[in-house]
């Protein structure tokens, strides 16, 4: 590990939680604003996780406390790995891994709505996790490495050799920020049927621990969305933050222009969306490789 | 950083004629935006710090009332919204109705009214927010758990068979 790489490892392992909360302030006020309202204060994800942490220990049984801390670990591992230009297979595959923590962990507890969102969190990886290796096939065709550090040191942007693979990565993005559809596994909409399904049983520190994974794992998704604009050049990293505000905007947006497309929706265009804006994408870059 | 600046709340209706939950619900509406103070209206215990009641506690429902009231971690504070909540109301001669909420759990407000008029039960969740400060304040000191609901009961038979007691004492002298 280089000076630099160590520096953002530690940069995002103390800042990324801030970084985030900041994210989805903005977030929750300009979703407030679309609606007319005024909305909550800036730092209340921050408020929020503080809460979390301060309330009493409970948990259903020994072993949904111990899941959840390894989902949380292997959030914030994956991450890790990301930002000391490491692997992005690797990144990914670590990321499922904490991903199937929490979905144990939510099984773990054995109750109804937690059982359903779990089922549906299964559907909903089967959804986007093919274009989300589809990305990293993409990052692998144009630059000839799945090396974080070598795929940002390219001259162009990537997103130029790469846009059906943005669009279906800035697709399952809303998924993944847990945005739409609302009845995902566990939305962040406060009306939906499941009752906050995959996490309804987590409670307290419990609870925290996963929306610190997620806060993690916001940045992490935020950064491989990044990549598509950082090149060799210094400059590109202001590009690529311009970038992830538009994306992080144009999320609300569709969020608040669709707010009630069902998890069938999703199911049925995931795949459509992976299919041809990657699909395509690939056979192109495939064929200009050789 | 205060508990109340982010109070997740949980509305259950008991039985009651459905005028007071009206009255939680639009007080819950993007109209008057509960979220601007951080508000969450969550529907699940295990994610809830006020739980706001509405109409009596009968003998279907208490089993549930119990049961949330347990699934909530500390700290937590209750509310009982409407006279019916408070003490069984209008339907408090019913076969069914046991009475308030406070027959089977720890109330820490209660806000009158038939209907909870929505200015009430505004200042109802002020007093509530400001008890679960204090709660949080306690507990981080380690003076303070809240009574389970069986403990509750338990507690409630006793000051009974003291009011019993006393009863008996008034009469002998
Ligand atoms: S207090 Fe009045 S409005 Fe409220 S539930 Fe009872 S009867 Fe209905």
């Amino acid at each position: 590990m280089t000076v630099y790489s160590t520096a953002a490892v530690i940069i995002y392992l103390v800042f990324s939680p801030f970084i985030a909360c900041l994210f989805s302030g903005v977030d929750r006020i300009v979703t407030a604003r679309m609606q007319g309202r005024r909305g909550p204060k800036l730092m209340q994800p921050w408020y929020d996780i503080v809460k979390l942490f301060s309330k009493e220990s409970t948990s259903v049984n020994d072993i949904q406390k111990i899941l959840v801390m390894a989902h949380c670990f292997f959030a914030i591992f994956s991450g890790a790995i990301f930002f000391a230009g490491g692997d992005v297979l690797l990144v990914l595959f670590a990321l499922t891994m904490a991903e199937v923590f929490l979905i144990l962990a939510a099984y773990s507890v054995n109750a109804a709505y937690s059982e359903i969102g779990a089922q549906r969190e299964l559907l909903q990886m089967m959804a986007y996790e093919p274009m989300t290796l589809l990305t990293a096939v993409g990052f692998y065709l144009s630059t000839g490495s799945f090396r974080v550090d070598e795929i940002i040191n390219t001259e162009l942007p990537l997103v130029i050799k790469m846009p059906g693979f943005f669009i279906g990565f800035c697709f399952i993005l809303i998924v993944k920020f847990r945005k739409s559809p609302f009845d995902l596994s566990t939305s962040h909409h406060a009306h939906q049927e499941l009752i906050k399904g995959l996490t309804g049983d987590l409670s307290g520190p419990g609870y925290g621990f996963s929306e610190l994974a997620e806060l993690y794992e916001e940045i992490l998704m935020l950064g491989i969305a990044g990549l598509f604009f950082i090149t060799s050049d210094p400059i590109s990293f202001l590009w690529a933050f311009i970038a992830i505000v538009l994306i992080m905007f144009c999320m609300s947006l569709i969020d608040n222009i669709f707010p009630r497309v069902k998890w069938e929706v999703l199911l049925k265009t995931a795949w459509l969306v992976t299919l041809f804006a990657g699909g395509m994408n690939l056979v192109i870059l495939s064929y200009i490789g050789k | 950083m205060r508990i109340s600046k982010s109070p997740w709340l949980l509305h259950y209706d008991g039985s009651s004629c459905n005028g007071c939950d009206i009255e939680v619900l639009a007080a819950t509406t993007p109209r008057f935006d509960v979220e601007r103070f951080g508000i969450i209206n969550t529907g699940n215990p295990r994610h809830a710090d006020i739980f706001l009641c509405t109409g009596g506690v009968n003998s279907q429902n208490q089993d549930v009332v119990r049961q949330i009231y347990d699934q909530m971690p500390d700290p937590k504070v209750v509310l009982a919204c409407g006279i019916c909540a408070c003490d069984g109301g209008i339907f408090k001669d019913c076969y069914n109705i046991l009475g308030g909420t406070d027959t089977v759990i720890p109330v820490d407000v209660y806000v009158p009214g038939c209907a909870v008029r929505p200015e009430a039960l505004i200042d109802g969740v002020v007093k509530a927010l400001k008890i679960l400060d204090e709660k949080s304040e306690k507990m981080k000191r380690g003076e303070y758990r809240s009574l389970t609901s069986a403990e509750y009961a338990e507690s409630l038979k006793k000051t009974d068979n003291k009011a019993e007691a006393a009863g008996m004492e008034e009469k002998d002298a």
